[in-house]
Parts: structure tokens; C-alpha cells; sequence
């Protein structure tokens, strides 16, 4: 399997390389482009960055592999983080989680049979003031508990056709 | 990404504030367009600086008496002075937004609210320390952020604030937004430097990787907190004396403090430094602690601040000579008085504990932190702190022995001091503290073995 970047990821490359005094800087953000287009790094993709870097494919995945916000497998459509540190533990963060967990049918940490999600635990998201705090993609929603979850659920089905996953992977991290 | 839905409410100013940084951002008519900032006067102090000596205006950051607002409270004045100029090598200024803190959530306040205010400070500073290049590390968990960032600086580029020949002078200085992946380590500046350069954020051993002369590809680089460099600015609209009236000697200037935790109104608060103190903060700034419930511990600056118990004392001598007898609700909110009473204001999150918390489950839940994010390059804080979470949750799981506080304690210390960085002190605080202040909680843990949570809600 080969790793074919698109047109756009093209362009990305020609915006940002350039930006930086030395390439192998460009890496994280190359890499945040990917995972939004394609869904997760796969080993040829970082094949493809190290190539583009000029560095090795090891040094590609030492990076992919250290910092969390990155991942090698696909997750469910739609990726919810539950910030689990103590501000938002401490305003029921753990109860949102398994809410959210049992509102998809799912466990932790893994895609949900109906395709839709994958429900996980972040570390601080920097909003304490609104706790507990949940990010779906890029947006951040606050004060995620009682009737806001139970809307926020709502929300997420009510945009996201469910699409079962056969054999359900289990398999996110 | 659409950029529309990612506009955070604004705060009422609660009558003790002093609001500088926060002035335009959190007023209900402001907005984040370059036009409404040069309204308010914005981009003004950017051409005032550009009338200046560049050592003018770090003499007038020295006079300030800026603190650095990220954690360490270290003079900005003297980091920029500690710059090896001499090397020849390109000089570069790094923006540390990677607000990583647990507890801490203002500088995401001002860059989605008032990012100009941010590239304001950066160019001031950028100019005044002669930068060849500069970068906002901003953390993914702000993919708007981000995002805000990039159009500002577009905004500010067609506006020749930013870029080639800002405002017609011959100095030029590009400013990059640069994306993290969720790792607390990237606040560490060396670590960060490491990130930047595309490597894992592991960070660098001082002495000799002191970034003011090996810094970003071993040139000399500043990094500064988001807050830090939005004082800049107000410091050149203030002029660096008239700046220092604010607040009280030593401690200038205002500061915003997180709010978070067991209190009826979390939030961010400015306030002059040193005039307002915990008490007020939680009482009265913060609305108190919900109704029948008891104030059991505060943690004064960031989860890895040491915590302070409900009902202590704290007394000795101030670096003044003056003698101090303060409960914690006594204690000024400024760099010195936290550390005086033993603990420090870190990056001024301060996380309420009331008595329904179960003081071993909320170290729990601490320790899991400070594991998850430990780097793994030295082998105290790596083993250590994975050790802390492993048996702080055991504990909280039924599991608790009498000698585990000893023993608890003793990893502890085995941490601190002995990493490159300060995540060993980081993850080995919550723990020597606990310990130190609730021994007879930890203790008395032994005797629960039920296993069930006894917070409000489960922490760990």
C-alpha cells in the first residue's frame, strides 16, 4: 500500500514547508493535515512525510507515536475527548464519559458498533472554568453533563449516520 | 474548520479586577477584527516602540519588573538580557501557548478573544531583542486558536505590522503559528524548542541549553508566556515605571488567575498583583463554596503546586524583613507570598478542594496526570511517577496499606532534583505535599476497603 497525498495536501506542503528556517519543523503540522484528511497515520503516510523531510520513517513515527494527539488506526467517525484531570474529575468528568460510552453502545477507547463514534479520555483541555469539558473534533463544549449531554448526544447523531462497523474493531489506540 | 462556532462567552468584571490584559477582550462590544483593536488604540504602541532604541524598550521591560506569567515568575526583562548577541546566529522569539497547566485556562481567553493584543506584544518584543524569526506554539487542543491566530496575523501583515519592513523600517520579522500534539512536556521551553524543531519534546539539559543562547536549531531564542507578551505592550503604552505602580514591589503589574475546582463561579480573574488575597479570590471574586460544604485544601498554582490544608498557618519573614502570619485566605495573590507560605503561584490556576473530595483519590487522579505526561527521558520521573499513580490508585481502590504515605513519600523525593527538567519536581510535589499536609488521611485510608469512590464523583 502506497500513500497518495492530495492536491491539497500538496499545496499545504508548498504553504508551510517554506515558513520554517529548517523542513523537519513543517513535521507536526504536516502530519495534523493528514490525520484531518485521512483520518489517522498510516505507515506509509509517514513514509511519505519522511521522504518529504528528508529524514527517516523511524524519525517520522518516534514523533507520531510520543505525542497523544496523534494516531496510527482509524477511529470512529467522530472523535470525542472527555478532559479527565482533576477540575473537570472533580465536576463528574468520569460520569460523562461513561454516559457518553453507554449513550453510543460502546466502550472506551474504541469505535462504536454503529461506526459513529470513538469516546475517549483527554488530559487537561485548558477550560477548568467550564467543567467538565468535552471536545467532538475540533469543537470544544462546556459544562457537558445533565441535559447539555444529553443534548450534545443528540447533536452528534442527529449529524452522523450511523454505519456499523463489521466485527467492530476495538481496536482504536 | 469553520471559524463560527468558537466564540467563548464574555465575563462580567467582577468589581475587584483590574482588567488591563482582559480590558477589550471579555467588553461585550469588543471584537477580534484588527479594525475594532486599532480602535481602541491598538497597533499605536507597536509604532511608539518602533520610535525607540530597541535597548530603550528592554530598559523599560526591565523597569516594568514583568514576572513571567507561564509558571516560574522569572523577570522578562532579564531573560531577553541573558540573549547571546555575540554569537552572530539568527535570534528567535517563541510564543509559549501551549497553556498545558492543569488549572490553568486564560491565555485560550485571550487569543480567541484578543489575538492582536498577543501579536502586538510579539512584534514589540520581536523588535526589541532584534528576532530574525517568530512562533506561537499553540496547543491542537485549540484548533480554533490556531486557526484565529493565522487571520490575525494576515490581518496585521496587510497592515505592515508583521512581515517585511514593518512600518516602513528596515527590520522585518515573520510570525509562524505552530501547532503542538498535546503534550504537557511542550511547555517546558526546552522541550518545546525540541518540539519545534520537529523532534519528540524531550527536554534539553541546562547548563549549556539555556535557550537565550542555545536555543531553537542552537541559536539564541526567548520564550515567553502568551500573558507575558501581552504585558509588553501595556508596558510601552504605560512606560516601565509608571507600569510598576501596578501591583505591589517586586510583584508589578496585574495578573489573571484561573479559578477552578469545588467554587459556585469558576473562572478567570485579573487582578493588581499582590493587592487582592486567596480569601477574597475564593469568597468573594469566586462566590464561595456551594451551600453545607467546607473548605479542605487549595492548590494555589497549577496542579504541581505543593497544597495548602484548610485551617493552616503560615509564618516567618518576608524577603522585605517584614514578618508574616497569614491563613491561606491571607495570602496575597502575587509570585512571592505563595512561595513564601511554602507553595508557589505557578501559572495562578488555583483548584478549591471542599470536603466532599477524598484527598488520596484526588492525588490519584494528580499522579495520573504527571505519569501520562512524563517524557520518559529520565529514569526517576518516568519509573517514579508512574510508581506514584500506580499506588495512589490502588489505594483508592480498596487496596490501601498503612506504610504506603512512607513509602509514597520516599518515591517522592527520589524524584525531585534529579531530572533534567522540572517535571521531576512537577509530578513529585502533589505527592511530597499531600503526604506532608493530609498524612493522616493517607493513613487512614488503610481501613477503606471497600473499594468505592468516596468523592462526589469518581476521580480516579
Amino acid at each position: 500500500m502506497t500513500f497518495e497525498p492530495s492536491a491539497e495536501l500538496l499545496a499545504y506542503v508548498d504553504k508551510v514547508v517554506p515558513r520554517y528556517p529548517q523542513k523537519r519543523s513543517a513535521i507536526m503540522m504536516l502530519l495534523h493535515f493528514i490525520q484531518r484528511e485521512v483520518g489517522y497515520l498510516s505507515l506509509p503516510a509517514q513514509e511519505w512525510v519522511a521522504g518529504l523531510l528528508e529524514i527517516t520513517p523511524m524519525q517520522v513515527r518516534e514523533v507520531v507515536t510520543f505525542y497523544p494527539f496523534y494516531r496510527e488506526h482509524p477511529i470512529g467517525k467522530r472523535h470525542i475527548r472527555v478532559c479527565r484531570t482533576l477540575s473537570c474529575a472533580l465536576n463528574g468528568a468520569y460520569k460523562t464519559r461513561d454516559e457518553l460510552c453507554k449513550a453510543f453502545e460502546t466502550g472506551p477507547d474504541e469505535i462504536s458498533p454503529d461506526g459513529r463514534v470513538t469516546v475517549e479520555f483527554a488530559e487537561c483541555l485548558a477550560s477548568c472554568g467550564t467543567a467538565p469539558v468535552v471536545m467532538v473534533d475540533d469543537d470544544l463544549y462546556e459544562n457537558v453533563a445533565g441535559d447539555k449531554l444529553s443534548e450534545l448526544v443528540a447533536k452528534i447523531k442527529g449529524e452522523t449516520p450511523a454505519e456499523p462497523v463489521e466485527g467492530k474493531t476495538g481496536d482504536a489506540q | 474548520m469553520s471559524l463560527l462556532h468558537m466564540d467563548f462567552p464574555k465575563q462580567a468584571a467582577h468589581p475587584k479586577e483590574m482588567r488591563m490584559i482582559l480590558a477589550n477582550s471579555e467588553n461585550p462590544d469588543f471584537d477580534r477584527s484588527i479594525g475594532c483593536y486599532e480602535s481602541t488604540g491598538g497597533y499605536s504602541y507597536l509604532k511608539k516602540a518602533f520610535g525607540m532604541k530597541p535597548e530603550e524598550i528592554c530598559a523599560e521591560v526591565m523597569d516594568s519588573g514583568i514576572r513571567g506569567r507561564g509558571g516560574a515568575g522569572f523577570p522578562a526583562g532579564m531573560k531577553w538580557k541573558f540573549l547571546d548577541r555575540r554569537s552572530g546566529k539568527p535570534i528567535y522569539l517563541i510564543c509559549n501557548a501551549d497553556e498545558s497547566e492543569p488549572g490553568t485556562f486564560k491565555d485560550r481567553q485571550i487569543i480567541h478573544k484578543d489575538p492582536h493584543q498577543l501579536i502586538e506584544g510579539m512584534m514589540i518584543t520581536a523588535y526589541a531583542t532584534g528576532t530574525a524569526k517568530a512562533f506561537i506554539y499553540i496547543r491542537e487542543e485549540m484548533p480554533y486558536g490556531a486557526l484565529i491566530l493565522e487571520e490575525a496575523i494576515e490581518e496585521a501583515r496587510a497592515k505592515g505590522y508583521v512581515g517585511d519592513k514593518i512600518l516602513g523600517s528596515d527590520y522585518s520579522c515573520e510570525l509562524v503559528v505552530h501547532r503542538g500534539a498535546a503534550a504537557y512536556i511542550c511547555g517546558e521551553e526546552t522541550g518545546l524548542i525540541e518540539s519545534l524543531e520537529g523532534k519528540r519534546a524531550y527536554p534539553r539539559i541546562k547548563p549549556p541549553y539555556f535557550p537565550a543562547a542555545l536555543g531553537l536549531y542552537m541559536c539564541p531564542t526567548i520564550v515567553n508566556n502568551v500573558e507575558t507578551l501581552c504585558h509588553v505592550r501595556h508596558v510601552i503604552e504605560r512606560g516601565g515605571k509608571e507600569y510598576a505602580k501596578l501591583g505591589v514591589p517586586g510583584n508589578t503589574g496585574t495578573r489573571i488567575w484561573s479559578l477552578s475546582g469545588h467554587v459556585n463561579k469558576p473562572g478567570y480573574y485579573e487582578l493588581e498583583t499582590g493587592k487582592v488575597t486567596y480569601g477574597e479570590l475564593i469568597y468573594d471574586i469566586g462566590g464561595g463554596l456551594r451551600t453545607g460544604r467546607s473548605l479542605q485544601g487549595v492548590i494555589p498554582g497549577g496542579s504541581s503546586s505543593k497544597i495548602w490544608r484548610a485551617g493552616e498557618r503560615f509564618s516567618g519573614k518576608l524577603r522585605s524583613g517584614d514578618p508574616f502570619d497569614w491563613a491561606i485566605e491571607d495570602i496575597p495573590l502575587d509570585f512571592d507570598s505563595p512561595m513564601a507560605a511554602g507553595s508557589m503561584s505557578g501559572s495562578g490556576a488555583v483548584i478549591i478542594l471542599d470536603d466532599t473530595a477524598d484527598i488520596v483519590e484526588v492525588l490519584a487522579n494528580i499522579n495520573a496526570f504527571y505519569a501520562h505526561e512524563s517524557c520518559g527521558q529520565c529514569t526517576p520521573c518516568r519509573e517514579g511517577s508512574l510508581w506514584m499513580k500506580k499506588i495512589t490508585g490502588r489505594m483508592a481502590n480498596g487496596g490501601a496499606r498503612e506504610e504506603d504515605a512512607d513509602l509514597l513519600a520516599s518515591i517522592g523525593s527520589q524524584i525531585a532534583g534529579r531530572t533534567i527538567c522540572a517535571h521531576g519536581e512537577a509530578c513529585a510535589w502533589p505527592t511530597q505535599s499531600f503526604i506532608a499536609k493530609f498524612g493522616d488521611k493517607f493513613r487512614e485510608k488503610a481501613k477503606d476497603k471497600d473499594g468505592k469512590p468516596k468523592s462526589e464523583y469518581r476521580l480516579v
